[in-house]
């Protein structure tokens, strides 16, 4: 459905797109990550025919950006970064103008209309004027303006910044219904958002593309070590935390053991193995022969934002100490929510 | 050709919506009021004066009311016409919208098009506020209608120029102010440029002068249409907008 093939955008000084390249297929929910300034927003521009590309080339539907902007305009419904909204219409009037503006007929418009309303859940708010409206539902009424011409394909920029945690959780609800009808392409920095919605992820840093692949795929192909989380107990008496540590490391192909907090006698370890081991076996098998409870052992896969972080270099994560929380603690320290 | 159209009652809804509309034709409705007023009252007053001291002068309204206050007209356009277009493209620039019209399936000339008729339309209505004027002096009078039709074509096509110009700046900046001080002074400057040949007569000063959107009025107000004038009028709406629709095809490289 979209193709991108060396793809550069050069502006007076800075490369904000250096000669990236992927293809989406029909149906999909693409979810474009990167930090702030990555070039994002570019390559979205860039698909939607609002900035031309330096190189490269850029086709939605089998239609080039350049050569045929007016098809691929047809056919790509966009949500800016900021919604593009009038303050001073009402909500269906505003709709109805940009359904015209796409090409929508007269005669369809206004049943156009009470659909997406419908769909966007803006009906109580129909007939208010958008300059009153709250951020949740401005967003809204963008989403609505950006489906109105029902467009093979979905471009969003950020579409849950600055909502609050319901917002978010309903937007995600809603792009996700809109999945089956629409190719779907959305940015964000924020890596939950890619893992719940999204089946496939292209994460660019710094105009370069890093990796693109599915989510699944990604989270395995980049788990090197395996991580297990275990909590051991006993029958008879408190144990020695530090026994139990020296006894855990001694299990062949571990290589560290961090102590997580006790509870109630019972103590909770995170180990992690050395390259390619399997350990979960050795690790149980070492607990029982001690005479100890086993209360627990899985395995924690190294959540998408690890594989972030590695990928763009932002932190290394074999060296930090990553807390149990795993998805919220590092990004705080991005300064993201 | 419906783009232009859906544009254009997009542009005058948002005129209408906010108060530059009724700002633009209460200031405009409030000054020609009174010049209307002192204009005729001075008429009346020199009818009475011709009458008693017996002698019939020939008075004609069209001469001594219309004309002088189409061309104050005129000079008062100069002045509400940068209000009108500073918002047309700076607003849109600033508040991100520019963005859902430059990814909408629409031509860049049909967004300007559109945009350059709406505020057209704005204008148009100005005039009917002065045109209300005008005709209480039919109730009065019998002033020849067809100077007036031509004084009117003329205050279009200089108006239509100078919101060509103003499309044109506000395209350049994203700050309204700065899009309306810089057609303000846009507009004073093509206003001033007829007092060259004033001062004095040299071919250079001649051109000058020619360049002057007031000079080319003149005729219409005395109720001629010389096709001179109206090529100036419309090759200068021309020029500017296709101006505009070079700056917006550079806004895209360079944005």
């Amino acid at each position: 459905m979209i193709k991108v093939q060396g793809l550069t955008k050069r502006y007076a000084r800075t490369i904000a797109v250096d000669n990236i390249s992927f293809e989406v297929e029909k149906g999909q929910i693409v979810g474009f990550l990167g930090p702030n300034g990555a070039g994002k927003t570019t390559t979205m521009r860039v698909l939607t025919c609002f900035l031309p590309p330096t190189s490269g080339t850029a086709t939605v539907a089998g239609f080039d950006v350049l050569e045929n902007p007016m098809e691929v305009k047809k056919r790509i419904g966009y949500l800016p970064e900021t919604p593009p909204l009038y303050p001073e219409m009402e909500v269906s009037e505003y709709l109805t103008f940009v359904g015209r503006l796409k090409g929508i007929s007269t005669a369809d418009i206004d049943r156009r209309v009470g659909e997406v309303v419908e769909r966007c859940a803006i009906g109580d708010v129909r007939d208010k004027l958008i300059g009153k409206l709250s951020k949740g539902y401005r967003q809204r009424v963008g989403l609505a303006q950006a489906i109105i011409h029902n467009p093979d394909v979905l471009v969003l920029d950020e579409p849950t910044a600055g909502l609050d945690p319901k917002q978010i959780i309903e937007t995600r609800e809603l792009i996700k219904h809109l999945a089956g009808d629409h190719t779907i392409i959305l940015s964000t920095h924020i890596l939950p958002e890619v893992e719940h919605s999204c089946q496939r992820v292209v994460i660019i840093n710094k105009g370069k593309l890093v990796a693109t692949d599915s989510v699944e795929n990604l989270t395995n192909r980049l788990r090197g070590a395996e991580a297990v989380a275990l909590e051991v107990a006993s029958s008879n008496g408190p144990l020695d935390p530090a026994a139990v540590r020296q006894r855990l490391e001694q299990v062949s192909g571990v290589s560290r053991v961090l102590p997580r907090e006790a509870r109630d006698g019972r103590l909770a370890f995170e180990v992690e193995s050395l390259q390619g081991r399997h350990i979960r076996a050795d690790l149980a098998r070492s607990v029982v022969e001690a005479g100890w409870n086993l209360n627990e052992l899985r395995a924690v896969g190294l959540s998408l934002e690890d594989i972030f972080l590695q990928l763009t270099g932002a932190e290394s994560v074999g060296q930090a100490s990553r807390p149990a929380g795993g998805l919220q603690a590092p990004l705080s320290k991005e300064g993201q929510p | 050709m419906t783009n232009i159209w859906i544009i254009c009652r997009k542009e005058l809804k948002s005129y209408f919506a906010s108060p530059i509309a009724y700002l633009v034709i209460t200031c405009f409705a409030l000054i020609w009021g009174y010049v209307f007023y002192m204009s005729t009252a001075e008429f009346v007053r020199y009818g009475f004066m011709a009458e008693m001291q017996g002698r019939s002068a020939p008075m004609n309204v069209n001469e001594m009311v219309i004309r002088p206050l189409l061309q104050f007209g005129a000079t008062v356009a100069l002045f509400l016409i940068p209000l009108i277009t500073m918002r047309i493209f700076a607003e849109e620039k600033k508040t991100g919208t520019i963005e859902l019209l430059l990814t909408s399936p629409v031509e860049d000339w049909e967004i300007i098009l559109g945009k350059w008729f709406g505020a057209l339309f704005l204008y148009l209505c100005v005039l009917a506020v002065s045109a209300l004027n005008i005709a209480l002096l039919f109730a009065f009078g019998k002033p020849d209608w067809k100077p007036i039709l031509i004084g009117y074509l003329g205050l279009i096509l200089q108006g239509g120029t100078l919101l060509a110009i103003g499309t044109f700046i506000s395209n350049l900046t994203k700050n309204q102010i700065v899009a309306g001080v810089a057609t303000f002074f846009a507009c004073l400057l093509l206003w001033l440029l007829s007092w060259s040949t004033a001062f004095q007569a040299t071919g250079f000063a001649q051109v000058i002068g020619y360049l002057s959107i007031v000079t080319h009025f003149d005729g219409f107000a005395k109720g001629v249409i010389d096709s001179k004038d109206v090529i100036f009028y419309l090759s200068m709406i021309f020029f500017s907008l296709f101006l505009t629709a070079r700056s917006m095809e550079s806004l895209r490289w360079r944005a």
